[in-house]
């Protein structure tokens, strides 16, 4: 197993009355992507400002390579910060800007030079370094930042939502960038982003946090196929959730009857513990829906199909629930060209596989 | 061209003009024409084209000699302002916003209340029996009351106190605008606290400290209140010269050629600071860039800063440690006991007056014992009476007039398509850059010869001149936050433009509106240096008679109308904030 890098304890920050963080524990391990995901003032931007030291706990511990650094100021804790709006400094060059941190460790002249040249062609802009911040465009901008921090090797890098600001074909070029300097460089990297696709495809492990706590810590797979709460399967991607009771619990399967006692079926738990007549919601998602033409009355779920969207590769078909308790459903498959025309009004009958219906418990 | 399209364009050029014209007539009436004939005078004299006046200038060198010491004053009152105003402006510009506001209503108490009643209270304080003498011989520091008052010390004083709060806005303007999270970033990169701020913080607040610099000297250069009251013979000051010629001799050809002289000093400083700087930044852009990195100059100020923030960072670290969680809360002990320091020595002055204006033993210190005699006096007396309400009629009329001329011609600088809108802000702006004392003058001697000396329209005439800068770059600043679109909304909804200016556009700037009116009205109130000249013998301004009074003898009725119009200033900007905060919601 990896050495940890980032180690905190127990760690927790009110202002006031407001509690922003409550106790909590996080391990991040060496050259690990770790994404903080969650809905604005879900407290990961605390989260990180603590371990950046812009802010300091009122209780636990941040150790980052085995040093205790809760309230060492930010200069003497070796860790890098990729800001939002990238703070560059507006009356220093792009090479200065780089040369930064380097002069602030006492690096000499022609060294720091080689250094600074050598940042700035890994993120493939070396003829702007005598330009000044704000003749460069906002993913220019971007990538100085991150040379910013990658010249001085840094054991943490922590990015604050570094990608809000560009549009989504940049953002999606940034992605793949700032993924292969992270494994060219296999430094650690904390990211933030309230962007569920970007934690997805970018993180080795996310972080989801919700009220100022964790809500579940694991890989993209774990969050988005088995995930503990409502909450994150909610947050992940698009979900049906339909409420059901548990009716026999076997070793790795359930099975569930749902809210109107008719339909039975079999789902995987989440790796919680469930008993039987404990209340859950089925999880489905949308892409795993099986559709086809059907009676009302053929055992499974049926639905009658309210709205068809064309979303690009996806075709999405909205439809209201026959059976009571189940609201609304949303069902996804591949766009294509002459696929089977549905109607407005028609009645559907869905279908699924035991092994992509996952049970959640209600709390 | 078709013929509605050309209706359409004459449509729009006559709305410009309409917009234009009347700030732009007025200008050339009381301020191009006045000032240009002024100087004019200096050169042409009854015997046609002569030089005699200039000879005469520069063949005596007592006039050499006050130009020299005005140039002296006004830079020392410069630095010191900057230097001290620095820290001030800094702290607020880091404060939270409700402390932010208290901290700011301060510094505008005192930077709107009245140079006179600060000179006046810088009397009171420094004379034989004044506040300082006292303590200092009760401390056992001095054994007997020293000369504190009329020297090169007591004008340093006043003049610093007067215009340190202009350096504090000035800077503020900067600093606001600076983002907060560049030191954090230095900070994460590994640079301690001194570095963060010499290296980064400071270079990005260097625009704010020129930009006041700039505004404190050639304020200062035109300034008379302070050396008059608080100087002896050896601080006169150049504008001084200028009263004498006019008030004593009625040597217009004389105080022409000492108007030259006076603006040429105040051109040169701009150009000076255009070449260095750029005037740009003045009006809030960014410094005049695209210099080549690595020039000699550029490297010495690096080295220099470099030194300053290590200096700094080992002082920090010979400092007793606080705990992290309390320095984030609040800014460092040493800055705090700073700048309230300099609060106290701001605020103190003013303040002084309220307790003095209730004694009945006049102005000595301490305090003997309450009277109202001071006030009874103040109010019976028809002088002070007449000045009070002619002040407050002036206001108003200037409040009314400048906005009427001034918030068209703001429209038409921030939302018309037009060439030339550099040069006609620049025109419009060049009252202020003209030393205040070369627009009084020339309007004096054009008043007397068309019959509005004495009268209130020509002081409302005048005060609009000086009042309306101010007024226009305010309402220019408000109609730049103005989201143009919800015009656009309106008028898609169906609402012509007057109905639109009407029921959107106003309601929503009448809280700018409201704090320009007011800018206005302060600025005419508080004006001194037209009314010395225009306002005549009888009919005199609020200031022109405290001018008067305080010239003659320092009474406590002084005291007494200085704390009403210290109440009634603090009173308008209370006004002031609190229509800003409504017009929030």
């Amino acid at each position: 197993m990896p050495s940890s890098s980032l180690t905190i304890s127990a760690i927790a920050k009110r202002y006031g009355d407001v509690v922003a963080l409550a106790p909590t524990d996080l391990d991040v391990a060496e050259g690990e992507f770790l994404t903080l995901l969650g809905p604005s003032g879900s407290g990961k931007t605390t989260l990180l400002s603590l371990i950046a030291g812009l802010t300091h706990p009122d209780e636990g511990l941040v150790r980052i390579g085995g040093a205790d650094v809760t309230f060492r100021p930010p200069y003497a804790r070796d860790i890098g910060m990729v800001f939002q709006n990238y703070a560059l400094f507006p009356h220093m060059t792009i090479e200065e800007n780089i040369a930064f941190p380097l002069k602030m460790r006492k690096v000499d002249a022609a060294e720091a030079r080689r250094r600074t040249a050598e940042a700035l062609e890994m993120v493939r802009l070396p003829q702007v370094a005598r330009r000044f911040p704000r003749e460069l465009s906002g993913g220019q901008q971007q990538r100085i930042a991150l040379a910013r921090c990658l010249v001085y090797r840094p054991s943490i890098i922590l990015m604050d939502e570094p990608l809000g600001a560009l549009d989504k074909k940049l953002r999606d070029q940034m992605q793949l960038e700032i993924k292969r300097l992270h494994r060219e460089m296999r430094t650690t990297i904390i990211y933030v982003t309230h962007d569920q696709e970007e934690a997805m495809t970018m993180s080795d492990r996310i972080c989801l946090m919700n009220d100022g706590m964790i809500e579940q810590l694991g890989t993209p797979d774990d969050l988005y196929f088995r995930p503990r709460t409502l909450f994150v399967a909610d947050f992940l991607g698009e979900s049906n959730l339909l409420p059901g009771k548990v009716d026999k619990v076997s070793e790795d399967t359930l099975s569930i009857v749902l809210a109107d006692g008719r339909v039975t079926t079999s789902a995987t738990g989440n790796g919680g513990t469930f008993t039987v007549g404990q209340e859950v919601r089925l999880l489905l998602r949308p892409q795993n829906l099986a559709v086809k033409k059907g009676a009302p009355s053929n055992g499974k779920l049926n639905a009658r199909l309210t709205d068809i969207m064309v979303t690009g590769g996806m075709t999405k078909l909205y439809m209201e629930g026959l059976a009571s308790g189940v609201q609304s459903l949303v069902a996804a498959y591949p766009t294509r060209n002459l696929g089977t025309r549905r109607e407005i009004g028609e009645v559907l009958e869905l279908d699924w596989h035991a092994t992509d219906a996952v049970a959640i418990a209600v709390r | 061209m078709q013929p509605p399209l050309r209706t359409a364009r004459l449509k729009e050029q006559f709305g410009r003009f309409s917009m234009g014209a009347p700030l732009a007539l007025l200008l050339i009436a009381l301020f191009v024409y006045p000032v240009g004939q002024l100087l004019l005078l200096s050169v042409y004299g009854k015997n046609g084209f002569s030089l005699d006046e200039y000879r005469r200038l520069f063949t005596s060198s007592v006039y050499v000699d006050v130009l020299l010491i005005t140039l002296k004053i006004s830079l020392i009152t410069t630095v010191l302002s900057v230097v001290a105003g620095y820290p001030v402006a800094y702290l607020i510009s880091i404060m939270t916003k409700g402390r932010k506001a208290s901290l700011l209503f301060w510094v505008l108490l005192s930077f709107w209340t009245s140079f006179l009643v600060r000179a006046f209270a810088w009397i009171v304080m420094l004379g034989r029996n004044g506040v300082v003498n006292k303590l200092l011989v009760s401390l056992g520091i001095l054994d007997a009351p020293a000369n504190l008052i009329y020297n090169l010390g007591s004008v340093l004083v006043g003049m610093v106190h007067a215009l340190m709060p202009l350096a504090v806005l000035t800077m503020l303007s900067v600093m606001e605008n600076i983002d907060r999270r560049l030191p954090l970033a230095a900070s994460t990169l590994g640079a301690r606290p001194g570095t963060a701020f010499w290296k980064i913080y400071f270079p990005l607040s260097l625009p704010g400290v020129a930009a006041a610099a700039i505004m404190v000297f050639v304020t200062a250069i035109g300034f008379f209140i302070v050396p008059a009251l608080l100087g002896g013979r050896h601080e006169t000051m150049i504008t001084q010269l200028i009263i004498v010629q006019v008030q004593q001799t009625l040597d217009w050809g004389f105080a022409g050629a000492i108007s030259v002289l006076l603006l040429l000093v105040v051109l040169a400083v701009f150009v000076l600071y255009d070449r260095t700087i750029g005037l740009s930044t003045l009006t809030g852009g960014t410094a005049g860039r695209g210099k080549e990195p690595g020039g000699w100059g550029r490297n010495f100020g690096d080295l220099t800063l470099t030194w300053m923030g290590i200096f700094f960072d080992q002082l920090h670290a010979l400092m007793p440690r606080r705990h992290p969680r309390a320095a984030e809360e609040s800014p460092s002990l040493l800055l705090r006991g700073t700048v309230w320091t300099i609060f106290a020595v701001i605020s103190i002055p003013a303040l002084l007056m309220i307790p003095l204006s209730f004694n009945s033993g006049g102005l000595t210190w301490p305090p003997r014992g309450f009277t109202l005699q001071w006030y009874e006096q103040m109010f019976r007396s028809p002088l002070w009476v007449q000045a009070i309400a002619r002040s407050l009629l002036v206001g108003v009329g200037t409040g009314i007039l400048t906005m009427l001329v001034g918030v068209p011609a703001a429209f038409l600088l921030v939302r018309g398509r037009m060439r030339g809108k550099g040069a006609m802000l620049a025109f419009v702006l060049s009252p202020i850059v003209v030393p205040r004392m070369i627009i009084a003058v020339g309007l004096f001697y054009f008043f007397a010869h068309v019959g509005l000396v004495g009268t209130s329209i020509g002081l409302v005439l005048g005060h609009t001149v000086v009042a309306v800068p101010y007024v226009v770059i305010t309402m220019m600043a408000v109609l730049r936050n103005y989201d143009i679109r919800l015009d656009l909304a309106a008028q898609s909804l169906g609402a012509r433009p007057l109905a639109t200016l009407w029921h959107v556009t106003f309601p929503i700037l009448g809280a700018g509106m409201m704090s320009s009116f007011l800018f206005a009205f302060a600025t005419s109130f508080d004006e001194l240096t037209i009314a010395l000249f225009s306002s005549g013998g009888l009919n005199a301004t609020l200031p022109k008679q405290l001018w008067d009074e305080v010239t003659l003898q320092v009474s406590p009725v002084i005291a007494a109308v200085s704390t009403c119009l210290f109440l009634f200033i603090a009173a308008l900007i209370w006004i002031a904030e609190w229509l800003r905060r409504r017009s929030r919601v």
